[in-house]
């Protein structure tokens, strides 16, 4: 086990270098001086001189990977052009909307994607099987900006049942500690703003969490397939177990390894659908953090966070394969 | 994997429902999109009049008007266009140097192995969508750059497919034959190992259209990829959110388009594995 944690780490550090290294270059990649797009043809040469310096962009080009490198190992992402404010202060402070929105999200796909996963299989050629696995089809279609607007038009604005953008109404005052706000206002006592912070949640975590709910439940659908076959389920059967027992103890755990892969993989493509959700919700998180950075041409942001993100998904995908090692111990000695 | 100038793949395909539907969604789509400039009833580009802003649905106005009066339907039409150029450009692109890298990769092993393969990892190791939106924000928004960045996220699936093809294919005997008759590697690779690798590639090439044209209109929605007056089906729900309560049907039926067209795909994509490989069916 240890030895193959050793081995997946050492892996990653190529992979780190390159991504660094990517992230790193994006601002050298803009066609043109850097310096000219983001303050525009009519910046006195004084504040291009003065961005130039800050950007670093006089050196030569190894000798501002390394300081690159060497502040991203200090925890200093540089500062923003606009607020210059550190850019990993930003990030903290947006951050946490984004982790209880890609939570909910993932929360709702999974618990909906692997229940109607196992009833699909479990009923194949069904009407429920088929109107489930058409519902994933189309899921995964569809543009999560679009569906997000479709859900506002239904829920906020025709039935009037759920709030249509924000965190938070206005009224509700939280005490921050984890700026988590279902927490915050849980630690309070506050019911009434738990209430509303959850409502004003459901429709961005529904918008966020359709494309993984539907690839969750093809997965467990076809992995359950498989497993339902086996021999060792009409073992289970014929010793008189119940079925829910078959199903949930034998097969589903079984299933699951496939299903965990799919779900780590969610995490990422979770963090990239946070931009689209974030800005048609205008949810405070990083997604609409960096898209606004993106909109003011404000790189040092936009290239702090994608680093920042790129780390976080490789290091949800080596949870992720060591947890599978947890669950299918075969996996080490491969 | 069969092969696909067989053509017991194609009795396969047609006789899979879902596989149709899609195969029909894309035909039309392709039809709308050749015949666009026939079908449109209004001009998809130019401003309508003041009277004609934000008209719900009508008999004159079939699918409603936009902020500036223009013909919704008109704009979808010649949408179908835009969207058949985002799917055939950036997923063209992925393909051509997937593939190359994925021959590459996977017949000469060793240290070049590991060198693409590690450029693949890094590219997977951003959230696609993500890396496309950086990679639109560093080029400039347009619709060429968002086509380009869509084209390079999507490399990896084709390298990795092919490669992996490539794996088993080069240890098959017709490989080894070709090498003793004093086939040089460009033969061997381009008219013995690439046919024989097209079914994933032609499978991999249809799924990704999809995601291509989803991608591509989320960037435009960001305002990262077409730029307006262009008619493309994400753009055009650029405003929509601030229309929503007035006029509903600016955003409904771009969507919907997006969303049948990349349907579409999908199932023909799905069916097409199926065709092509029975094994993966069972």
């Amino acid at each position: 086990m240890v030895n193959y944690i050793v081995r997946r780490l050492l892996q990653l550090i190529p992979v780190l270098f390159g991504i660094t290294f990517l992230t790193f270059m994006l601002i050298h990649f803009i066609p043109g001086d850097p310096v000219t797009v983001i303050l525009g043809e009519h910046a006195s040469p004084e504040r291009a001189a003065e961005l130039r310096e800050q950007l670093g962009l006089n050196d030569p080009l190894y000798k501002q990977y390394l300081k690159f490198l060497n502040n991203l190992l200090h925890g200093d992402l540089g500062r923003s052009i606009i607020t210059h404010e550190k850019v990993l202060k930003e990030l903290a402070t947006f951050f946490p909307a984004t982790v209880e929105l890609t939570l909910a999200a993932m929360f709702i796909a999974t618990v909906v994607g692997i229940a109607a996963g196992v009833v699909a299989a479990v009923k194949q050629y069904s009407w429920f099987d088929n109107l489930s696995m058409l519902g994933a089809l189309t899921g995964v279609s569809m543009p999560i900006f679009w569906l997000g607007l479709m859900l506002i038009y239904l829920f906020a604005q025709v039935l009037g049942w759920l709030p249509p953008s924000a965190r938070l109404s206005i009224e509700y005052s939280v005490p921050t500690v984890t700026n988590l706000y279902l927490i915050d206002t849980l630690l309070a006592g506050n019911w009434a703003a738990f209430k509303d912070a959850l409502a004003h949640l459901i429709l961005p975590a529904l918008a966020l969490g359709t494309i993984p709910m539907s690839i969750i439940a093809r997965m467990t659908r076809s992995s359950m397939l498989e497993v339902l076959r086996q021999d060792y389920i009409r073992t289970a059967r014929a010793k008189g177990l119940g079925e829910a027992m078959v199903i949930l103890k034998h097969a589903l755990k079984n299933a699951f390894l496939p299903v965990l892969t799919v779900i780590g993989l969610q995490f990422g493509y979770l963090l990239g659908g946070a931009v689209m959700t974030e800005t048609v919700f205008s949810w405070p998180g990083v997604g609409r953090y960096i898209y606004q950075a993106i909109m003011a041409r404000d790189f040092p942001v936009v290239q702090g966070s994608i680093t920042i993100i790129a780390l976080i998904f490789v290091l949800i995908n080596l949870i992720v394969d060591i947890l599978y090692t947890v669950i299918d111990p075969r996996i080490r000695y491969q | 994997m069969g092969k696909f100038w067989e053509k017991d793949w194609i009795k396969r395909l047609l006789k899979n429902k879902a596989a149709v539907v899609g195969l029909i969604i894309v035909l039309l789509l392709s039809f709308t999109a050749i015949f666009a400039p026939v079908l449109a009833p209004y001009d998809p580009i130019k401003d309508g009049s003041l009277q004609n802003r934000l008209k719900a649905p009508s008999s004159e106005h079939l699918l409603g008007t936009d902020k500036l009066g223009r013909d919704i339907l008109s704009r979808i039409i010649f949408g179908a266009r835009i969207s058949v150029e985002i799917g055939v450009i950036s997923v063209g692109l992925a393909l051509i140097v997937g593939t190359l890298m994925g021959l590459t990769a996977g017949y000469y092993g060793g240290f070049l192995d590991s060198i693409l393969m590690r450029i693949v990892d890094i590219i997977l190791a951003f959230p696609s969508i993500l890396l496309a939106i950086a990679i639109t924000s560093v080029l400039g928004p347009s619709l060429n750059n968002a086509m380009i960045a869509v084209g390079i996220v999507m490399v990896p699936s084709f390298a990795r497919v092919v490669r992996s093809t490539v794996l088993s294919l080069k240890e098959m005997e017709f490989v080894e034959a070709a090498r003793a008759v004093g086939a040089n590697d460009f033969t061997i690779l381009f008219r013995h190992i690439l046919p024989n690798s097209m079914a994933p590639i032609i499978v991999q090439g249809t799924m990704n259209i999809g995601t291509a044209i989803l991608d591509a209109a989320g960037l435009s929605f960001l305002g990262l990829g077409a730029q307006p007056p262009t008619p493309e089906w994400g753009a055009m729900l650029v405003d929509a959110r601030e229309l929503l309560v007035k006029a509903p049907w600016v955003a409904f039926f771009p969507g919907l388009a997006i969303m049948l067209t990349v349907l579409g795909f999908n199932l023909l994509g799905d069916g097409l594995r199926d065709a092509l490989d029975p094994r993966l069916k069972q």
